[in-house]
């Protein structure tokens, strides 16, 4: 598939996925790939803080208002990245300010009001969230919206959280609000979710539960799974290190040929469990599979998250047309 | 003392940290490891993998503990946290009545409070800790805790819990039912539209109808929450932190001890799981540079996968360093990566292997 046709197919995408498989560096590569593909993006996080800046080299911290990570018209892209938090608080208060309720809004968020409020209608922060992202659909000039989602099972809540509120709140703006909100979740063509995985047993068999769960209970719509964290195959690796050494015509120090074969032991048995869960995943979920590296740092910088979306990129290169609908096989 | 003396001698176990970094295996060990003393001992899990909780006959929510068989000198329970009936049972304890209770129980209200309410399931797994050391005999109690963003929540949830039952809007919402709407100042009025307004009006009524089902019962509440507080913070409650050696998780995990620190508990232990191995002392910039000659050979692909990680175990030595620091002299345990998930009794022990 083209990548700019994967990444027109609609205009916002949900990154969700189990908190620690990398979803914020998955939005970061995926930012990346549309900036190269020409298409400016607008990252959308909704958790407080968050390592986005740090991975295009700023230091700043997000903030309400969108601020653009990485400029377009260099040689990382052909289109601006931006990004901004949107928290609930902060939501509501806009939301009662643009109701004409501002007076009374800061006392909601001050007094803890807001949690009385959310008790008597659970999924209103959600659904808040979800509004605006809905209204910046509407109003933003960016080609592509990413939603950093909330760490699953928050997921699963979250984006279930208009069809909760249906039943909940029958009349009113809120009510109003969710069928938008679910209105847009479920037009294949205006958004779609991309699950993050880490080749592990516990986050796949999660991954898979959050996928039919989204698909059976919200109708929405799923994109390729992306697995993060693959450790990249080193072919040389099978090779004894005396006969690497010879065939190199190096020679290694004393001691060395232990340590390199036992740092080759680990890789190997990593990368064949590894490959044992991505089997299973394709087994228990037929959607396409996009496969992102292993970064061996903990701190991954503007290089890192372009090593990752050449990988994306590769990755979206290889993918068919996508059905219509995804779990239906 | 390190964390055999822990499970040896301490009567609660609290371990806490942020998601997705093995607090409920490492709970599940060191209760383990308490049977193995000799102690009866429960582990109380929020959310485990379901083949861990397989492996602990935890196939259901439950609100009392199973015992586990094994090859332990001692008793070994286990029990998955149910908040719901958690909560049920406080409401039915507290309520004057049982009509009181149903009443609350009914109410749909509550059942939001009892499953949407940010802090309720930290307050019960508090609330459920506080239960069993006060009417059980159990030597060694371990407990996990939510995955929670903000680790602190489960300290401050009875409170936060309290002073929700005890709001403001409680009044105001109670204030039109005793006819007592004039009274209400032009800002009340004007709020509790503002609410019914947003999450409409069906919504409003229930949570009148709850508080009023409550009334009477905030002060049994709030003691029971106090109690929770202060056994929280007694000095026989050891909180043991878990960590994985990410940047993000570690930085979490210093913060979460700094705050602990703040409220005057000290981390008695760091449990780190799935740390990279490191192979030998060769620094990973050499190795690189040696792969980098011997680039599109097998021993340079050798030297690459060798300065792989030298660097990550490096960067996480890193990072780990300063959490160490942050909560001397408690004791720091390292868990490598191992060779598979951990799932069943076998898994465990091969945890406590590197713990103890």
């Amino acid at each position: 598939m083209d990548p700019g046709q994967f990444f027109t197919a609609s205009r916002v995408i949900i990154v969700a996925g189990k908190g620690g498989v990398g979803k914020t560096t998955v939005s970061a590569a995926l930012a990346r790939g549309a900036a190269r593909s020409g298409l400016s993006t607008l990252v959308v996080e909704v958790e407080g803080k968050s390592g986005l800046p740090a991975m295009f080299g700023q230091d700043d911290n997000l903030t309400y208002i969108e601020q653009t990570i990485s400029p377009g018209g260099g040689p990382e892209g052909a289109a601006d990245i931006r990004a901004r938090t949107l928290t609930p608080d902060d939501a509501l208060l806009e939301y009662l300010q643009d109701h004409g309720l501002s007076r009374i809004s800061k006392r909601l968020v001050n007094t803890g009001a807001l949690d009385v409020v959310a008790t008597a209608a659970p999924g209103i922060k959600d659904i808040l969230i979800l509004g605006k992202v809905k209204q910046l659909e509407r109003t933003s000039d960016v080609d592509l919206i990413l939603l950093d989602a909330p760490a699953a099972g928050h997921a699963i809540t979250f984006l279930r959280s208009p069809r909760g509120l249906l039943d909940a709140v029958r009349v009113g703006p809120i009510n109003t609000q969710a069928r938008d909100v679910l209105d847009m979740l479920t037009d294949h063509r205006r958004c779609q979710v991309i699950l993050v995985s880490l080749p592990e047993e516990t986050p796949v068999n999660e991954l898979v539960e959050t996928a039919y769960s989204l698909e059976d209970h919200v109708g929405i719509g799923l994109g390729p799974v992306v697995v993060n964290g693959l450790y990249p195959p080193l072919k040389g690796i099978a090779t004894d290190p005396r006969v690497a050494a010879e065939e190199a015509h190096a020679s290694l120090r004393p001691g060395e040929a232990e340590i390199l074969s036992k740092a080759a032991d680990f890789r190997s048995h990593r990368i064949e469990l590894q490959q044992e869960q991505v089997a299973r995943l394709a087994e228990l979920l037929p959607l396409p599979q996009i496969h992102l590296p292993f970064l061996f740092t903990s701190d991954p910088g503007p290089a890192d998250v372009d090593l990752l979306a050449d990988n994306l990129l590769a990755g979206i290169d290889a993918l068919q047309p996508l059905p219509e609908s995804g779990t239906d096989a | 003392m390190n964390f055999d003396d822990l499970t040896r001698t301490e009567r609660i176990i609290v371990c806490t940290g942020s998601g997705g970094v093995g607090k409920t295996t490492t709970a599940a060990v060191l209760a383990m490891r308490g049977a193995e003393h000799g102690r009866k001992s429960v582990v109380v899990t929020i959310d485990p993998a379901k083949r861990l909780a397989d492996a602990l006959g935890l196939r259901d929510l439950s609100n009392s503990p199973k015992r586990i068989d094994g090859p332990w000198a001692g008793e070994l329970w286990a029990m998955m946290l149910d908040t719901k009936s958690t909560f049920d049972a406080l409401v039915a304890k507290y309520a004057g009545s049982e009509e009181q209770s149903e009443g609350i129980l009914a109410n749909r209200f509550y059942r939001n409070i009892s499953e949407a309410l940010s802090g309720t399931q930290e307050y019960m797994a508090m609330e459920k800790l506080y239960e069993l050391h006060e009417e059980t005999d159990f030597d060694l109690i371990v407990v996990d805790t939510p995955p929670t963003r903000h680790a602190l929540d489960f300290i401050d949830a009875p409170r936060r819990l309290t002073r929700f039952l005890d709001h403001r809007l409680y009044r105001i919402l109670m204030a039109p039912t005793r006819g007592l709407v004039k009274a209400l100042n032009v800002a009340a009025q004007a709020f509790l539209r503002t609410v019914s307004r947003v999450v409409g009006g069906d919504a409003v009524n229930d949570a009148i109808a709850f508080f009023q089902a409550f009334e009477g019962m905030e002060q049994g509440f709030k003691e029971r929450a106090g109690k929770v507080g202060a056994l929280l913070s007694d000095p026989q409650t050891a909180f043991v932190l878990v960590a994985s050696p990410r940047r993000d998780t570690v930085d979490e995990a210093t913060f979460f001890a700094r705050k602990l620190h703040e409220a005057g508990i000290e981390v008695r232990g760091l449990i780190v799981n799935r740390v990279h191995p490191r192979f030998g002392e060769a620094l990973p910039e050499a190795l690189r540079e040696r792969a980098h000659t011997l680039v599109g050979t097998d021993l340079g692909d050798l030297y690459t996968c060798l300065a792989d990680f030298q660097q990550i175990a490096t960067e996480e030595d890193r990072h780990l360093r300063g959490l160490a620091e942050h909560v001397a002299p408690a004791p720091v345990v390292r868990v490598p990566f191992l060779r598979s998930d951990v799932h069943d009794l076998d898994g465990l022990e091969l945890v406590a292997e590197h713990l103890f």
